[in-house]
């Protein structure tokens, strides 16, 4: 169960964060930004082809105490960030990667949106949606 | 609590709210349920309430006295016009327009707004008619016109008043009522007030009432008639300036008056049109209606006549930045522009079609009449599913039929945006096309199982290698047998069902040949054919042994037509061994297509009869693929005794159960397999016998098929036939089995032996499952292992973090 998703832009401002309510959420916005070095090495290393799908996901970024980070870029740069809690079963790998899938496409739903500008803050209903449908339930 | 200036209008409509929600008459405090109660009725989320009354300072004072009702109402109506709540804005926000309540609240209430705004927009009325956006003055700031109350409803008024209906006949509210719309009841409030809108008609349609609304507003310049309108009974024809509909020729706030004559003028004209017809329209509508976004017939001619404004070919696309351009010009907030874009544009394709821009449009007149906006797109405007197969007619002909926004209607007007679609944007279009039916359809299953149902029939005989694919009726295989005999390696049997078989078996036989099966001889051809089950000579020799010939066992395949589809997949549990054991008998070469039925590995089932059980010979997977390779010497001389029921009949089954078993064997499978095949009943039992093959696995089954084969063979002893059964069932078997009695397949000993193909392939089904079981079984462990071998090395893997 993801507790909190962030989408952060390419020039690494947060375009989107959103975390489990209970949980402490300014906690959740340090160790996404945290987060940020290691996808940026994993970037800089992944750096041979432009990128398919496999390395769009960068996989679990760091382990801490009670919770994993996971990472995906896109093409553009754009990355998408996953926290989930350790405590929950542990998700497969698959599973990860298909959430960050259905991220990934709400988020080009959102783009497409004429009305939503590129670096504004998604404030889409349908991303929130399915945003809060991948927090809720495990994976 | 800051200073706050108010217009006259502003004062007055403010004061009357207070009054109304002054339930306790103390002329200071407004109760708090009324008041929230009102503030419920403006629409607006909740945190935006909880904000203005902060803001207002009633949270502050626990009350909310005079002043900070006015200033509540006044942030409402910023909040209303999608500006930011701000204290500061409360005085220097110009034209505000007044705050629009939906819920019916009182009467009086609403008759209030509706008065304020009226008088206002009627005030604008005379005035639009001069400048073009008679409205901007603002809300009634600058009552040009000194409306009486000249409540200056600033561009925006357009929507919002829907209210000011200008309505002739203060209707009831009754019908503003109408369920439907549990969005704003604005309407009703709206009608209230009677004012003589030049449109006129009230109510009725609630329903219809953010069409209606917007509808209203042409009306009005048409000065009138429109009684019927009845959506907006206040709403008092926007001045003609006002037309921009939705404002949205009303480019510039109100601010601007007179801004585009000319096209005010236009869109007036457009709506005058439509209005008329329109009003006619939702009086109709209203009566019956249902669907609170059901679109008109006149509001569909509308929006079709705005989308040819952007796009002249009514099949195109508006692609994304005019139509952001468009929606812009109606002054809502982005952000439910956004939402409005999320849902209609329901291909995703970043491009709207007819059909998708009707129904954003039918949003944005919504939402400008103070309708909220749904979280999903609602029935009827989603658009019908592009129909890959339409072929576009006019899709303005259909649009214009009846459309109330029907999917149906949608439909029409979708296909000729497809053809366009793909014309335009090929592969967004056909993705999306596709993307869409094939949501919708959920093709992929269906074809998914279609594609499997198709492979059912036709591998049973490539597994199972039935001798005898077709049905047998005991004539028929005794013929077939007696075809076998005579014509020896050859499979083709003239006659019945084996003829049909064999002509294909035949091929098969030619082309597999051995081709799985090294062993194979050309003798196996049939059952190469067969056991080549695995290969793509599989639906060939399929149709070979459709003889109950199950597909692939594990497919659930209902064998097209014998029966007894014994192991159906063969080929697959058991493809190694199986294999080789139908390589086996395929070497054996039963030429009779009835023999084909086994394919090679399947140890030698044995006979229908027996083998069922017996013949699970999953030993026979070994054992098969030598048995096979043993066998097909012996299977050759065989053949002639599958394809001989007779044979086995006569044969004391003697050989039959031998051959059986030694099927299961493996080699005997092959054997008997092939023998049984060659009956009809041969095909079950080489299904079972394949079925035990399949099991691979089972074990040496050969100790139950014997008491089978021993019935079979006691039945084949009862068959009259004799034919050269005998001899050669005798030599095959005895090569071949060795040791199980031949089952008698006595032709007439189908229904048992269907039976006991039935069997068998039961047997197979179930060693296969097991067998599929395990390996999954397997699997996850190799994964979780695989899993935990990841974490390590994660963990491993020196991170930065912290």
């Amino acid at each position: 169960m993801a507790v909190c998703i962030a989408v952060i832009a390419k020039e690494n401002y947060p375009l989107y964060i959103r975390s489990l309510p209970t949980q402490n959420e300014l906690k959740f916005h340090y160790t996404v930004h945290t987060s940020l070095d290691v996808v940026e090495e994993k970037i800089s290393a992944v750096g041979k082809s432009v990128g398919d799908q496999r390395e769009l996901y960068l996989g679990l970024l760091y382990p801490t105490e009670d919770y994993k980070v996971y990472g995906y870029v896109t093409n553009s740069k754009v990355k998408f960030v996953i926290v989930v809690d350790s405590s929950n079963t542990s998700l497969r790998d698959n599973e990860i990667r298909s959430m960050f899938r259905k991220l990934h496409n709400s988020f080009t739903d959102v783009m497409c949106n004429p009305f939503h500008n590129p670096g504004d803050t998604i404030q889409s209903k349908t991303f929130d949606g399915i945003v809060s449908g991948m927090m809720v339930p495990p994976g | 609590m800051e200073s706050l200036t108010l217009t006259d209008v502003e004062q007055k409509y403010y004061s009357d709210l207070f009054i109304y929600c002054d339930t306790d008459n103390t002329k200071k405090v407004a109760s708090n349920g009324r008041v929230l109660d009102l503030f419920r009725a403006a629409q607006l989320p909740s945190e935006v309430v909880l904000q203005i009354t902060e803001l207002c300072g009633a949270t502050r004072l626990g009350h909310f006295g005079r002043s900070q009702f006015y200033i509540a109402l006044k942030l409402i109506a910023i909040a209303q016009s999608g500006l930011p709540l701000r204290v500061e804005s409360l005085n220097s926000v110009k034209d505000l327009p007044l705050p629009r309540f939906v819920v019916g609240k009182n009467e009086a209430e609403a008759r209030h707004a509706a008065l304020y705004q009226d008088s206002d927009a009627q005030g604008l009325y005379p005035a639009s008619a001069a400048a073009a956006m008679p409205r901007p003055p603002g809300r009634g700031f600058q009552s040009k016109k000194g409306p009486p109350s000249s409540t200056s409803l600033p561009a925006h008024e357009v929507i919002q008043p829907l209210a000011p209906s200008i309505d002739p006949q203060p209707e009831p509210t009754s019908p503003v009522v109408s369920p439907h719309q549990s969005p704003p009841t604005s309407p009703p409030s709206w009608r209230k007030h009677q004012r003589q809108p030049s449109g006129g008609a009230t109510d009725r349609q609630v329903v219809v009432a953010p069409a209606g609304a917007v509808w209203t507003h042409f009306r009005e310049p048409q000065a009138g008639p429109a009684p019927g309108e009845g959506m907006w009974p206040s709403h008092s024809p926007p001045p003609p300036g006002q037309e921009s509909w939705v404002s949205f020729t009303a480019d510039t706030p109100p601010s601007i008056p007179g801004m585009h004559p000319s096209s005010v003028q236009e869109s007036t004209t457009i709506r005058t049109v439509a209005s008329a017809s329109m009003t006619n329209e939702i009086q109709r509508q209203s009566s019956g209606y249902d669907d609170p976004w059901k679109i008109t017939d006149e509001q569909r001619q509308y929006y079709i006549n705005q989308f040819k404004t952007i796009q002249p070919d009514l099949s195109g696309f508006i692609p994304g930045s005019a139509a952001k351009e468009f929606f812009t010009k109606s002054k809502l907030p982005i952000l439910e522009l956004s939402h409005i874009w999320e849902l209609s544009d329901f291909d995703k394709d970043g491009a709207l079609t007819l059909d998708e821009f009707c129904a954003a449009f039918h949003l944005v007149v919504a939402r400008k009449n103070g309708y909220d906006l749904p979280e999903k797109l609602p029935e009827s405007l989603m658009p019908k599913l592009i129909d890959l197969d339409d072929s576009a007619g006019g899709s303005e002909q259909t649009a214009d039929v009846g459309y109330s926004g029907s999917p149906v209607e949608v439909t029409p007007s979708k296909s000729p945006s497809m053809p366009s679609l793909n014309q335009a944007w090929p592969e967004m279009n056909q993705s999306n096309e596709q993307w869409e039916t094939f949501s919708e359809r959920s093709s992929s299953s269906q074809t998914l199982t279609q594609f499997d149902s198709n492979i059912a029939p036709a591998d049973p005989d490539t597994a199972i290698v039935h001798p005898v694919p077709i049905r047998m009726t005991p004539s028929k295989i005794h013929m077939q047998e007696m075809e076998l005999k005579r014509t020896g390696s050859d499979h083709n049997h003239p006659t019945s069902p084996l003829l049909t078989k064999p002509p294909e078996l035949s091929e098969e036989t030619n082309i597999p040949a051995s081709m799985k099966f090294v062993a194979a001889n050309p003798v196996g051809d049939g059952y190469s054919s067969s056991d080549s089950f695995t290969s793509d000579q599989e639906p060939t020799t399929r149709q070979r042994s459709q003889s109950g010939t199950s597909p692939e066992a594990l497919k659930v395949v209902a064998p097209p037509p014998p029966p007894p589809r014994p192991h159906p997949s063969h080929s697959r549990s058991s493809s190694l061994d199986m294999n080789r054991t139908f390589a086996a008998t395929a070497v054996a070469g039963q030429p009779q297509s009835s023999t084909i039925a086994y394919p090679p590995a399947v140890p030698p089932r044995p006979l229908p009869t027996q083998t069922s059980a017996p013949h699970t010979g999953h030993r026979g997977e070994a054992e098969a693929a030598a048995a096979t390779t043993t066998t097909s010497p012996h299977l050759i001389p065989q053949q002639p005794n599958f394809a001989d029921f007779s044979q086995f009949q006569a044969f004391a089954a003697s050989e039959q159960p031998s051959s059986l078993p030694e099927a299961e064997k493996s080699s005997e499978g092959a054997g008997p397999l092939r023998t049984v095949k060659s009956d009809g009943q041969a095909d079950e039992r080489a299904s079972s016998t394949v079925n035990s093959v399949k099991a691979s696995g089972s074990g040496p089954l050969a100790p139950p098929p014997k008491p089978v084969r021993r019935r079979l063979k006691s039945e084949d002893e009862l068959r009259p036939e004799d034919e050269q059964h005998g001899p050669q069932k005798s030599n095959v078997i005895a090569a071949v089995l060795a040791t199980q009695p031949s089952i008698p397949r006595s032709v007439g000993k189908d229904k048992k032996a269907i039976q006991a193909s039935i069997r068998r392939n039961k047997e197979t089904n179930t060693v296969l499952a097991r067998l599929n079981s395990e390996l999954q079984q397997q699997l996850k462990d190799l994964l979780e292992e695989r899993i935990s071998l990841e974490v390590q090395l994660e963990q491993l893997r020196p991170f930065s973090h912290l």
